[in-house]
Parts: C-alpha cells; sequence; structure tokens
C-alpha cells in the first residue's frame, strides 16, 4: 500500500467518522436548538411543577422559544423556581404569563409563555411575575370531587 | 589486559528459575575476531548472547563489552551500547509489516536525521553487501528462507555494528544458503572491522570460516581452540561433537532405570 | 469425596489469583503504554498507519451491520407503536436506543471482533517470531513503536466508527419507517429531534465510546504482548481478547450507564 493511499483513506475515514458526529449533533440531536443564539434567563416560581423536567421546551404559542436549564427548590416561599433560557430574538413583555402544560393527556409537559401587555420587555435574570401550577390529575379529580360534595350540600 | 579486547565474559553464571544454566564461563574476544560458541540444544549459547545484548541480568559474574560492565548500564545507555550492537535472529525476524527496504531502513530512519535520499543510497548498498539489491521492494512474505536471513544481516548490519552476534545463522538452510551466508559473515567481518559471535551447532561450516571455537555443555566451557585445534582434539567430548558420534561423553539414552528391570526381566521385590 | 472438593477449591483459588496477578500486569503494561506514547504524538505518521488497519478496515462490518440493526429497529418499533397509535415516534426510538446504546455498544462489539483480535494476533506474532527482541536488540522499544502505536489508533477509531455505525442506522430506521412503511417524514424527524438531547444522549454516547474503544485496545495489545510465543499461545490470546473485551464492553456500558443516565 502506497504511503499517500493510505493516507487518503485514512483521511477519508476521519472525516466520515467526524461527519458522522455532526449528523449525530446537528440533525438527530437537538444542538441547533441550543445556545447557538444569543439568549437571556429568566425565572418562574412555581407552585407546583408536577413533572416537568430540566430541558424541557418553553413554547409560546406552541413555537418553541427557549428551555428549561435548572430547577430548584425554594426554602422562603417553598416554591419551585425554575430558570430558563429563552432565544434572545424573543422578547416577551413583563407581565407575560407563564403555566406548565402538557402536550396531549399523557405527554412530556412543558411551559407555555402568553405574553402581556406591558411596555417594558424582560431582561436577563428577571423573574416572571404570573405564573400558573402544572395541572396534577389526583388534584384535578379531588377538586372535581370536593366541589361536587359542596354543590350536593349546598341544597 | 590489551586495549583490542572487545568482549570479556568473567565468571559469568545465569540460572533460570532454580536451573543453572551457565555455570562460571570466562571468555576473551578480540576487536575483529570471528568467534564460534558451540554446544549441544540447551546448553545455554543463546542465554549467553542474551546476556551480551543486555536482555538478561547475569545471576554473578559480568559481561564486559568495550570496557563497560552490560548489566550496570541504565536503559539509556544499554539502549547507546545497542545501537553499536548487531544480532542475527535464528530465522531473521524481520518485520513482517515492512519491506525488505524498510526493514534495512528502519535502524537508520530511528536512530539518525539522515535525510531519506542518504538512506536510500546506504540501503542499497548494505542490500548490495549481501546480494539482494534487487530484491528491495519485495515483503518478507516473499523471500525464502536464506534470502530472509541475508536480508536480516543487512538490517543488523546497518548501524556498522562493533559488534555483531548471531544465532544459529546456519539452522534450516539448504547447502548452497548456507556457505553463501557463512562467507557473507566471513567477508562483513573482515570488511567492516568487527567482532563477529556465532552461536551455532553446525560444525562443519563454522569451522571452516571462524578464528575461535567455544564449546559449551552443562554451562561450562568444554573446550576452546582454534578450529585446527578442535579438528585435532582428543578430548572424547569434542571429538564426539566434531564428528557427530552417536554415543559418547553425551549419552544416546535418556537418564532411565536398567534396560532389563523396565521390562520385568529380572524379578524384582519392589 | 473430600479430597476432590479441595483440589477442585484449590483449583478456584488458584486460578482467583492467576486472575488478579494478570489484570495486575495487564494495569502495569497499560501505564507504561501511557508513559510511552511520547514517540505516537510525535510521529503521528506511526498512528496514521495503524488508523488504516484498525480504523478504515472496519469500516465495512461497521457500516453493513449498523444499516440493519436500524432497519430492525425501524421495523419492530413500527410494529408496536402503532398499537398505540404512536407510530412517528419510531424515529425517537431508532435514535434513541441507537445513540445511547446500540451505536456504542455494537459498535464496539464488532471493533473487539474485527479489530482487537488483530491487534493482538498480529502483535503475537511479532513477539513469537523475535520481531519485537529483534527491535529492543536494535535500541527501539518496541513498546513505543509497535504497541502504543495501535493502542492510540484504536482510541481514535473507536468514537467515530460508533457515530458512524449510529447514523447509518438511524438512516436504516428511516429507510424501513419512512420509505418503505409511510411513516410522515416530518414528524419522524420532528420527533427525534425534541427529543433526542445534545448533552445527554449525544455527548454520553460518545464518551461511551470513548471508554469502549481504551478498554478493547489496551485489552488487545495486553493481550498479544502478553502471550505466549507459541502458535497456540498466539491463537489463544485471540480469543481471549474477544471474550475479555465483549465482557469489558458489556460491564463497563452497565456502570457508565448507570452513571450517565441515572445519576443526574
Amino acid at each position: 500500500m502506497q504511503r499517500a493511499t493510505l493516507d487518503l483513506w485514512v483521511g477519508l475515514f476521519v472525516m466520515t467518522g467526524i461527519g458522522a458526529l455532526m449528523v449525530l449533533s446537528l440533525k438527530v440531536g437537538n444542538l441547533n436548538t441550543y445556545g447557538v443564539a444569543d439568549s437571556y434567563v429568566i425565572q418562574g416560581n412555581f407552585e407546583n411543577i408536577g413533572g416537568l423536567k430540566i430541558r424541557a421546551p418553553v413554547k409560546s404559542a406552541g413555537v418553541v422559544v427557549g428551555r428549561v436549564t435548572a430547577i430548584q427548590f425554594s426554602t422562603q416561599t417553598y416554591d419551585a423556581v425554575v430558570t430558563m433560557n429563552i432565544d434572545s430574538r424573543f422578547q416577551f413583555p413583563k407581565d407575560t404569563f407563564a403555566s406548565i402544560l402538557t402536550a396531549g393527556l399523557l405527554g412530556e409537559q412543558y411551559i407555555g409563555l402568553a405574553a402581556g401587555g406591558d411596555e417594558g420587555m424582560l431582561k436577563e435574570g428577571d423573574t416572571i411575575m404570573k405564573t400558573n401550577s402544572a395541572m396534577v390529575l389526583e388534584e384535578m379529580i379531588g377538586r372535581f370531587l370536593f366541589d361536587k360534595a359542596s354543590e350536593d350540600n349546598a341544597f | 589486559m590489551t586495549t583490542d579486547t572487545l568482549v570479556e565474559i568473567s565468571d559469568l553464571n545465569f540460572s533460570y528459575d532454580t536451573r543453572a544454566i551457565l555455570n562460571g564461563i570466562n571468555m576473551t574476544m578480540k576487536r575483529g575476531q570471528l568467534i564460534a560458541i558451540m554446544g549441544g540444544s540447551g546448553s545455554g549459547k543463546t542465554t549467553l548472547l542474551k546476556l551480551i545484548g543486555g536482555a538478561v541480568v547475569p545471576s554473578s559474574g559480568y559481561v564486559k563489552v568495550s570496557g563497560q560492565v552490560i548489566h550496570e548500564l541504565d536503559r539509556d545507555a544499554l539502549f547507546e551500547m545497542r545501537r553499536k550492537m548487531g544480532m542475527l535472529f535464528q530465522f531473521g525476524a524481520l518485520f513482517t509489516d515492512l519491506s525488505v527496504f524498510d526493514n534495512v531502513a528502519f535502524q537508520m530512519r530511528e536512530h539518525t536525521n539522515l535525510p531519506e535520499s542518504m538512506i536510500r543510497d546506504l540501503v542499497l548498498m548494505k542490500l548490495h553487501a549481501v546480494g539482494l539489491r534487487g530484491a528491495y521492494h519485495l515483503m518478507p512474505a516473499e523471500l525464502s528462507g536464506g534470502m530472509a536471513r541475508r536480508v536480516a544481516l543487512a538490517r543488523s548490519i546497518a548501524l556498522d555494528p562493533m559488534l555483531m552476534m548471531f544465532d544459529e545463522p546456519f539452522t534450516g538452510l539448504d547447502p548452497i544458503s548456507l556457505s553463501v551466508i557463512g562467507s557473507l559473515i566471513r567477508r562483513l567481518t573482515d570488511t567492516l572491522g568487527m567482532t563477529s559471535i556465532i552461536v551455532t551447532h553446525d560444525v562443519q561450516e563454522s569451522l571452516s570460516i571462524v578464528d575461535y571455537v567455544y564449546f559449551i555443555a552443562d554451562g561450562v566451557i568444554a573446550a576452546h581452540g582454534t578450529p585446527d585445534e578442535v579438528r585435532q582434539s582428543v578430548a572424547p567430548f569434542v571429538h564426539q561433537f566434531v564428528h557427530g558420534e552417536v554415543d559418547g561423553p553425551v549419552p544416546f539414552h535418556y537418564p532411565a532405570r536398567a534396560y532389563s528391570q523396565d521390562l520385568s526381566l529380572e524379578n524384582t521385590v519392589a | 469425596m473430600p479430597k476432590r472438593i479441595v483440589s477442585s477449591l484449590q483449583g478456584i483459588g488458584h486460578r482467583t489469583l492467576e486472575g488478579i496477578w494478570r489484570l495486575g500486569r495487564a494495569t502495569r503494561f497499560f501505564l507504561l503504554v501511557l508513559m510511552k506514547s511520547a514517540t505516537s504524538l510525535r510521529r503521528f505518521g506511526l498512528v496514521i498507519r495503524e488508523l488504516y488497519y484498525v480504523g478504515v478496515l472496519s469500516l465495512i462490518i461497521i457500516v453493513v451491520s449498523g444499516l440493519f440493526v436500524g432497519m430492525v429497529l425501524g421495523l419492530q418499533g413500527y410494529e408496536t407503536l402503532q398499537k398505540y397509535g404512536s407510530e412517528t415516534a419510531v424515529g425517537t426510538l431508532v435514535a434513541l436506543s441507537l445513540v445511547r446504546e446500540l451505536g456504542p455498544v455494537v459498535a464496539a462489539l464488532l471493533f473487539a471482533s474485527r479489530a482487537g483480535s488483530a491487534i493482538t494476533a498480529e502483535i503475537g506474532l511479532m513477539k513469537a517470531t523475535e520481531q519485537l527482541t529483534a527491535m529492543g536488540m536494535m535500541a527501539v522499544d518496541p513498546v513505543a513503536r509497535v504497541v502504543a502505536p495501535r493502542f492510540w489508533a484504536g482510541v481514535i477509531s473507536m468514537p467515530l466508527l460508533a457515530a458512524i455505525f449510529s447514523v447509518m442506522g438511524v438512516f436504516g430506521g428511516y429507510l424501513v419507517a419512512v420509505i418503505f412503511i409511510g411513516v410522515d417524514e416530518g414528524s419522524f424527524w420532528s420527533q427525534m429531534q425534541s427529543n433526542v438531547d445534545f448533552r445527554i444522549d449525544i455527548l454520553n454516547g460518545f464518551i461511551k465510546s470513548c471508554f469502549f474503544g481504551v478498554a478493547v485496545t489496551a485489552i488487545a495489545v495486553f493481550e498479544g504482548y502478553d502471550s505466549p510465543p507459541t502458535a497456540e499461545g498466539v491463537s489463544g490470546a485471540t480469543t481471549r481478547t474477544v471474550v475479555t473485551s465483549s465482557l469489558a464492553i458489556l460491564g463497563l456500558d452497565f456502570i457508565l450507564t448507570a452513571f450517565m443516565f441515572r445519576g443526574l
């Protein structure tokens, strides 16, 4: 085997391998939705996050605008503090409403942002004031039964 | 001790586990000499070469090459020393993944910074010396046993060593290749002015080319002398070895009980 | 028979000791190879040459196996998922199985039997024919000149081969699910992309294959260098390379998976 031919094959092999890694990262994985573009961090306090996980999408009108980067528990307010990375291309008013929603009946949970009407925009490090907790099935059923019972008692 | 002594072996002992292989060997080899070390199979000849090359450490005694005790050298100094030594292995030990050319060029590329054009000339010169200049492009698998041995010879003299060691260079060769290798060893020893040690049990070929012979049996030097002295020796061991007799001091039979006893001809009570 | 029990116990003890002793020697050899890797890095041509034998020659088996594994995953995944009406998730299933587990593990198993055994046989044969001794006598360290370049070539090849395997597998799954069966192409890719995470899935899979590459080649070069210099010795060492490295891959895979995906 000639030296040059051998080098050529090895070069091709390494290029194919690196190409495969790129394909995996960009086409199969979600590297392109990561912090490629500039982003800013905001936080939101939720009473109950249900099954929300790190890296869950943050959507507005169904479009992914960011991702959950951290979930902590605050011992001051006994709330869950959710940190989100939002794409800098998307600016939201200060009175934006954040709620934890479920995709489909049994799908994954994500954060939905509903824009408000405030003049000022959310900046790096801001906290969303208006939040809505996750729907927890047991609580919903419990509340339904309780309402039913109090309705019956009213008579 | 004269200055032209290259190798000095003094009271050398070597044992493997508890088995003694060499037992008090003394030798001196001068520059430019061609020396044969002979002995039966398993008599410790190859071990002796390994001790000279520093591959194993003696149990006691020492090997001195150009005034330096081999087993006291550190790694770097030993490798420095080995660059001045060449060794031809029993079956050549050519690098099977390299061509004949690259095999001979191996040490030049590893140890020198010579430009590739000069390496090319040197390699072809070495190959020419063993008569295989035309085979430079072949792979070791395409060579006959004798040719492989000659390429290995060219490779081992690549850096013009001062000491060459040949481990059974004649084994498994046809008569023509055998005398080719024999005369090559003699000629290269003379033209390069190196000291050569041949470990062999091919008596006739080596007696015709060497300057001095040592016989090793059971780990000690049984006899030594010039080829003429050896041929006329009446010492029973040398006589048996040189003339290839079946029985003698080296017995034909492995030690055993009496033959008649093994065949139950005598009714012995155990 | 108490005598037989005693002797079999002795046998077990002997073999255990032997194993520990070999493990110690292998570790020392591994460190030696690392220490003597400077030559390989300085003369990278040596590694490139081995990359050809270790990496390029393993490509065919990796590409073909990857394609078939992906196709089977696509078929099986579709059969199961369509019962729940979520056949568009087949892309996610294929990609996650490949990137997290099958890519690194199956590629490493194939690599062990294709390249690992070849490395062992080659080094073992070089030892048996005294080529390594001859090299030492020429004042060239065989560990630095022969073993280290092969080791690094293996370590570099393994992640690349695993990535190629995964990509071929995803392509195979795409072929079966989208082209043959007719799953919607858009949701195939978008479901895959929204569920395969770069850091958690792809990066961890990549790290896994790096570990496997080190383990397989370290075992292969050790078995070759440590083999008895005879024909039987070399063939035994080659078998041991495949068996030991396959077990090492599966064992390591469990440990790494536990660390990566559970210990978050």
